[in-house]
């Protein structure tokens, strides 16, 4: 396979000649008959833990199952965001760990996913959220996450097109992530799939797993719409569908499938240049390098594997946004989707083994996976190969639900479902 | 948008007059002194997350606020069964499969 880095000599070379050069950065490969590890699910966090398996653990004989095509499900339909503002330090502590591995994604593999670190700001809208607001300060920094507060007038600086004063919801403060701040979503996808393929992973796309061949507790083989592929062991990292998964194989999860929506206005010029929550109206805001709003919605009430969302959460999201910043009712809606995610009672990811042997798991990210898709790779990665969770996954076991050990980010750093 | 006719108060709620109470029929062990660890966590936290046809409750919490029951498909929303918290689902799946 060639090497096609995006160099400066590669773009200028490529240029020149009418860009015909360009070779597809991965390749299509059919199926073997059988592999080392399959993966089932060929987003950020599937091609993320075959990146890991082959660069920490050494094992390249991996398939990558995706049913559509890489990166086409919730890694490309989401609101960018990444932070770590989590309150228990063992979430902090996984969270933060994804972020330092997207700061360090470029020098590792090569490839430009655009990280801008503009800052992640939390508004609140009254005093007792502002009290909470230094609660939240304050373990934040204890666990070693760098944070502030912003008091109105510092709001007003940083973000002009901000109506704090606004009579329906009034901003009295926020705290600032500046460590936090948006991704170009795809090219992390990307990334990992081009790095993944160069170390000799297939990654074969329009592949759906229909079921599995069992021997006692142990997957032996999984069935597909391209055939029957052997394995030694099965990572499965499939999201809103983990519980599709998880029926097949004859297992139970706390998981319920919620349709998630976010939309997109037309490009303006640059207005809003942090990426922004105010979880009390229900909107994440921020706006693209070409220049988009980008406008982050709370889940549609339902369980829902129907990739579209009702009308009242996108009327619900705009006259928040709009509330915020008036300016923003002169723009129109450009594109609009729904993403089906995988919501867990207590907000935190599920992580490593599972009733079934030689089959792991990666759930239950709910609205949040994109922001943790390096760790959520590594710590699936470390359960495969080593059949133990990850230090960081330690507290983030199914059998956490049994044991009445929750992590319960919900209630803690209030997070939005 | 999600639109329920309430079966007790019998008018057409819509999806901000209703509250989702999540999956229908969860019934809390009998005896809790001597269900299991695991019975215990089937009750508390595992649920039927079909992708298909789903037993679901919802309150009609802007109206009478009455407690109801809900067969609805997860992917076209299509609702089959609104029934009173006391009435028992029908098995109407091989019947009507087709038609959905």
């Amino acid at each position: 396979m060639g090497w096609q880095d995006y160099s400066l000599l590669s773009l200028a070379r490529q240029g020149l000649s009418g860009n015909r050069g360009w070779k597809q950065a991965w390749r299509s490969p059919a199926p073997k008959k059988k592999y080392q590890v399959v993966i089932i699910g060929g987003g950020g966090h599937g091609l993320a833990t075959a990146w890991y398996l082959a660069r920490e653990h050494g094992i390249r004989d991996i398939a990558v199952l995706e049913k559509g095509w890489i990166g086409g499900g919730n890694t490309g339909r989401n609101t960018t965001n990444v932070r770590s503002d989590y309150m228990f330090s063992e979430s902090a502590a996984m969270y933060d760990k994804a972020l330092k591995l997207y700061e360090d994604f470029a020098r590792e593999l090569n490839f430009n996913i655009m990280l801008s670190q503009r800052g992640w700001v939390t508004l609140f809208h009254d005093q007792h959220q502002m009290e909470s607001a230094r609660h939240k300060l304050n373990w934040m920094r204890c666990n070693g996450i760098d944070a502030e507060i912003l008091d109105r007038a510092a709001l007003a600086k940083l973000i002009p097109g901000l109506r704090a004063d606004n009579p329906r919801w009034p901003v009295l403060g926020a705290v600032l992530q500046q460590r936090g701040g948006t991704i170009r979503h795809d090219a992390v996808a990307w990334g990992y799939a081009r790095g993944a393929d160069r170390m000799g992973i297939d990654i074969i796309q329009n592949c759906e797993v229909k079921g599995f061949t069992r021997e006692g507790d142990r997957i032996t083989a999984i069935d597909t719409s391209r055939g029957t592929i052997g394995c030694d062991s099965v990572g499965v990292a499939v999201a809103g569908h983990s519980s599709v998964i998880a029926d097949m194989a004859g297992f139970r999860l706390p998981v319920t499938s919620r349709c998630l929506q976010a939309m997109v206005s037309e490009p303006i010029r640059p207005i809003l240049d942090v990426a922004m929550i105010s979880p009390a109206t229900g909107v994440y805001l921020n706006q693209t390098q070409k220049g988009e709003l980008v406008m982050g919605a709370m889940l549609d009430p339902g369980q829902s594997y129907g990739q579209r969302g009702g009308p009242r959460t996108v009327q619900k999201v705009v006259e928040a946004a709009v509330e915020l910043f008036p300016a923003f009712g002169q723009a129109r809606l450009m594109r609009h989707w729904g993403g089906i995610v995988d919501i867990v009672p207590d907000s935190s990811p599920i992580i490593g083994a599972t009733p079934v042997s030689n089959l792991y798991i990666n759930c239950g990210w709910g609205t949040g996976g994109f922001k943790a898709i390096p760790v959520g790779g590594l710590m699936l990665a470390h359960a495969i190969a080593t059949n133990r969770p990850h230090p960081l996954a330690e507290k983030f076991g199914l059998d956490r639900f049994r044991d009445n050990r929750l992590v319960d980010e919900g209630a803690a750093s209030g997070i939005a479902h | 948008m999600i639109l329920l006719r309430c079966p007790y108060c019998r008018e057409m709620r819509s999806e901000a007059e209703l509250t989702w109470g999540g999956e229908a029929g969860i019934m809390r062990p009998a005896d809790p002194a001597i269900a299991s660890d695991t019975e215990w966590t089937e009750y508390l936290f595992m649920r039927t997350n079909t992708k298909g046809w789903l037993q679901e409750q919802w309150c009609c919490s802007a109206g009478c606020g009455q407690w109801f029951k809900v067969e609805r498909h997860t992917v076209s929303h299509q609702i089959r069964q609104i029934l009173r918290f006391d009435e028992a689902f029908s098995d109407v799946t091989i019947a009507q499969e087709g038609a959905a």
